[in-house]
């Protein structure tokens, strides 16, 4: 029977858990989405055909031995890092460089440097000893760091915030020891202030507003306190799919993007917000369950520094919507209109599923 | 338990395998403590503080409005008022409050124009400013509405959900047409204008400087929103005001311009396209700046309708052009003075050169000949009878002995060629040739018949009235080249006193001989007062002695060798009228520069408009100076 169907058919390297997770939060997000765009079916079409095509590169991915991942990775990482620099010189965009222009494709490379970053790590990392020595942990600092000031200099804060944490996540899992780590902490805090005199004015605003939005309510500080009263006007169970009177009046700036989490919460409430929650949380715990029974350091590394990262996604969003952290442009992983970060998302767990295709047989 | 046991050689993939899972635990938990605590910030939010948020959220549609600040109020030089803001009243609406939302405001406005004159102009400019609003925002119809649109409205309105009459401070301009090319206009507020101001600051602003003083003072004319919260009820009616943050109203603007001068100038151009300008030369304000013909900036102020604006660019004169500051005219004679000082100072000619002029001029080796405008000549004359009699061979040797360069170089200081950096956007820069910029732009060499011609304003040079009066300026207080300045005094709101605004200096000319710059003023004091001068009219029955020169710009060129009366050719190819003036002659209060398009002679057409503007400036200035 089974030599009837190709091997790679007879025997799909796909994680049903992750996936049933994963198609959970992807039919909420759309569902959401089609309130968040004013009940605009086109738009909530549109996301879908890319979360589709998303998951083909994720399905495509998993098929690929982590063997074969990692061979390529010096080679992703220096396209990424090539194309960065392509970037800055001939980027297009409004007053950002982020993107690239193919012609048929726009491209965001930092978008790929969200990937690379960590399996460039991990590929380093593979081969060492762990915990890392000096040696490795600065030559691991460069790598992250080069990209991550790239991605500063375009500028995109959010994004690079992003590749550092995933890179760092890494150094974390390998051992890195708990004095440097936290030597780090108080060096990037010595640093708070620096960073205040390199920062761009819309930036510098971004944190302005955010310590004290109700004084300039009707300019920078609007998002904030628009955001801050749909979320706390939902209440425990919401007031119902569609009617959330911030959206749909159009209070809430970026409702479908990067404030989508806005009008869940105004629309489903906490109730809502503790599902998706609970439902990330299982995605990141499963994540980490893949990276523990992976066959070698470096899948190790890399399914555990992806699951962290999408924690970092969650809890920036998060923070930003309910008005604890800055506005920085981090989408709602999945959720958030767009394509980039859902195809790059999905094409890293497309690298999970493949580790978990390829896990070391404790026992049957 | 971990431990690490110093460094190890050689990978252990046990030990490693226990390091992660140690750290994965730990990284687990610290991210269920973090999204826990997250998530008790959404509890904070939609348990605790759910009651106060949802008042909020109910009462969002107009809890915070902008407070608009008046804009500030523009006077002349006098104290007249120029630009002030009258009560008005204008249509607006909120697209999220009529039935049916945006698909309904089609129907709404159609059912709209039975009472209020609407033009399919006013539908089309609202439609395009709606994008710039959000769905709760009021947005403009129609400003300026007459008494009865108010009243037809009034009694209708409970049939338009979402639409009302607002009461706003309307901008006017009492003089109209003659101070349009000073101070401009606002206009209703578009999208390239968002995107050039701080968008939180004109929030509730509905219109902007679009040319003029109105643009190039906006951000002083405009001050600083303040906003109000309001608790409203659902229809939007203002119960309660919260809190409230005023205000602080645009800066009160006092300009250099004296009205009355303004008014004189233009009245003595008469029918005639053309433009004066008059400089203080002590202090480099402007007094009067007319640019004829004009048109009415009221029409622009609510939105001017298509019909309208063709008109206006159908009426013969081009009315929207501001010659004042981007009309490029020949300077013809006017500029002998300034070529004259160059030779003097360049040690060229001394007062006492001698040069004999016998009706023509020819350059050695060529045929062509150059004329004085007198056939038989004016004999010997010096610099000051050249000046007098305006003897153009005495000009072309200067010009052949001094050559293009050092003439270009020379007369750049008095700004000829450059902008003047007056306070108003727009101003052209005219041309001051050099063989430089020939070989550069005509990509042609330099042939010195050019520079024969050049020596009395001829040929390449182009000068804006601006650039000239300005020049004139320099000239008689003694080589201080100023910014022209329209900016007189600023009265920020709050403050009592008004602050005087000076203008700066765009540069301070070298002086070498005080003797020759005294000659060139003196040559032109002769224009106006001597036997032979060729402005003899401006003098009479005058209060105050004027120094002038008269000037022609060439529009048609006459075959070489023929004289030609102006009289038998047709209006639009005769020559334009110069004459740049300046008085008192001991002690210079104003320097003028006036052009009279197709005017003929300088003599005959702008003289007597100087004459006239003098006298209005001059009249009162000195009566003030000498009181009873």
């Amino acid at each position: 029977m089974k030599r009837l169907l190709p091997a790679w058919a007879g025997a799909p390297r796909l994680d049903p858990v992750l996936l049933f997770l994963l198609m959970l939060i992807i039919g909420f997000g759309l569902f959401i989405l089609y309130s968040a765009s004013g009940q605009d079916m086109a738009m909530v079409n549109r996301q879908a055909m890319r979360l589709g095509f998303g998951l083909v590169i994720m399905m495509i991915i998993s098929q690929v031995p982590p063997r074969v991942l990692r061979a390529w990775t010096p080679w992703l990482y220096g396209l990424g890092v090539a194309m960065l620099l392509a970037t800055l010189v001939l980027g297009v965009g409004r007053s950002t460089q982020r993107w690239l222009d193919f012609g048929v494709l726009r491209f965001q490379p930092s978008e790929l440097m969200k990937l690379a970053v960590p399996m460039m790590v991990a590929w380093y990392l593979h081969s060492r000893v762990l915990p890392p020595d000096w040696k490795s942990t600065g030559v691991v600092l460069g790598i992250l760091l080069i990209p991550t000031l790239l991605i500063y200099r375009q500028p995109d804060l959010g994004t690079a915030l992003l590749v550092a944490a995933s890179g760092m996540f890494t150094l974390y899992l390998a051992g890195l020891r708990w004095r440097v780590l936290f030597g780090f902490a108080g060096l990037a805090t010595a640093a708070a202030p620096v960073l205040w005199l390199v920062m761009k004015e819309y930036q510098r605003n971004r944190v302005r507003t955010f310590l004290n939005p109700e004084a300039d309510p009707l300019g920078h500080g609007w998002n904030i306190i628009q955001s801050k009263i749909a979320v706390g006007s939902g209440g425990l169970t919401g007031k119902g799919w569609l009617n959330g009177t911030q959206s749909n009046l159009e209070f809430i700036p970026e409702r479908h993007t990067d404030f989508i989490l806005a009008v869940l919460s105004e629309e489903l409430g906490l109730l809502g917000v503790s599902l998706l929650m609970l439902t990330y949380l299982l995605v990141i715990g499963r994540g980490l369950y893949i990276a523990s029974i992976a066959r070698d350091t470096g899948s190790r590394l890399l399914a555990g520094a992806l699951s962290l990262t999408l924690f970092v996604y969650v809890l920036v969003n998060g923070g930003m919507v309910s008005g604890v952290l800055p506005v920085v442009g981090v989408p709602l992983p999945l959720i958030s209109y767009g394509g980039t970060s859902a195809v790059t998302l999905l094409a890293g767990f497309g690298m999970m599923m493949s580790i978990y295709g390829h896990r070391k047989f404790i026992t049957r | 338990m971990i431990s690490y046991k110093g460094h190890r050689a050689i990978k252990d993939e046990r030990d490693e395998r226990r390091l992660f899972e140690h750290r994965a635990w730990v990284g687990f938990i610290c991210i269920v403590l973090c999204l826990l605590g997250l998530l008790g910030r959404y509890v904070w939010l939609q348990v605790f503080a759910f009651d106060s948020f949802t008042t909020r959220s109910e009462n969002n549609r107009v809890t915070v409005r902008p407070v608009v600040p008046n804009r500030g109020v523009i006077y002349d030089r006098r104290g007249r008022v120029i630009a002030e803001n009258r009560p008005a009243y204008r249509l607006e609406i909120v697209p999220e409050m009529v039935p049916g939302k945006l698909s309904g405001l089609d129907a709404l406005l159609d059912e709209l124009t039975a009472l209020v004159d609407l033009s399919e102009d006013e539908r089309k400019a609202f439609h395009q400013s709606r994008r710039n609003y959000r769905l709760f925002d009021s947005v403009p119809l129609k400003f300026n509405l007459n008494e009865n649109e108010v009243a037809r409205f009034a009694v209708n309105r409970h049939r338009f959900h979402g639409v009302d009459v607002v009461p706003y401070l309307s901008r006017y301009y009492p003089y109209g047409e003659l101070l349009t090319h000073v101070l401009g206009y606002t206009g209703r507020l578009d999208e390239d204008d968002i995107s050039s101001v701080d968008e939180g600051n004109y929030r509730g602003t509905r219109t902007i400087g679009k040319i003029g003083i109105e643009k190039f003072q906006e951000k002083e004319l405009h001050g600083e929103s303040g906003f109000e919260r309001v608790e409203t009820n659902v229809r939007g009616r203002v119960l309660k005001v919260l809190e409230r943050k005023d205000a602080i109203p645009g800066t009160d603007l006092v300009l250099s311009i004296d009205v009355a001068v303004q008014q004189a100038a233009w009245d003595a151009l008469g029918d005639r396209p053309g433009s004066v300008v008059a400089i203080d030369p002590v202090d480099g304000s402007v007094i009067a700046l007319v640019s004829k013909p004009g048109y009415d900036p009221n029409l622009f102020v609510g939105g001017i309708s298509q019909k309208a604006y063709h008109e206006i660019l159908d009426t013969p004169g081009r009315p929207l052009f501001n010659r004042a500051l981007n009309g490029g005219y020949e300077p013809g004679s006017t500029l002998k003075p300034f070529v004259g000082l160059a030779g003097l100072e360049l040690g060229l000619v001394t007062p006492e050169t001698r040069v004999f002029s016998n009706g023509n001029f020819y350059i050695q080796g060529y045929d062509r000949p150059y004329r004085d405008w007198k056939d038989m000549g004016h004999g010997w004359v010096d610099i000051r009878s050249a000046l007098e009699q305006s003897v153009n061979t005495y000009f072309y040797q200067l010009a052949m002995d001094m050559g293009i360069d050092r003439m270009h170089d020379y007369l750049a200081q008095f700004g000829f060629g450059s902008v003047t950096g007056i306070d108003v956007p727009g101003e052209g820069k005219g041309l001051l040739p050099s063989r430089e910029w020939k070989r550069a732009v005509l990509e042609e060499p330099w042939y010195p018949g050019e520079t024969v011609i050049a020596g009395i304003g001829q040929g390449f040079n182009v000068v804006t009235p601006l650039q000239l009066a300005n020049a004139v300026s320099a000239l008689v207080n003694g080589g201080t080249r100023y910014a022209p300045r329209l900016l007189y005094a600023a009265k920020p709101a709050g403050i009592a006193k008004a602050k005087r605004v000076e203008a700066p200096v765009a540069l301070q000319i070298p002086v070498r001989d005080p003797q020759g710059w005294q000659t060139i003023l003196d040559g032109m004091e002769l224009v106006v007062n001597g036997s032979r001068g060729t402005a003899r009219s401006v003098a009479k029955d005058a209060h105050f002695r004027t120094g002038g020169k008269t000037g022609t710009a060439q529009v048609y060129q006459l075959k070489a060798g023929k004289k030609g009366d102006q009289s038998n050719i047709p209006e639009h190819l005769r020559d334009h009228a110069w004459f740049i003036a300046f008085a008192p002659v001991d002690a210079p209060r104003i320097a003028i520069a006036v052009v009279v398009e197709h005017g003929g002679g300088g003599s005959t057409a702008a003289a007597p408009v100087a004459r006239l503007t003098l006298d209005a400036w001059l009249d009162q200035e000195l009566e003030r100076e000498t009181p009873p």
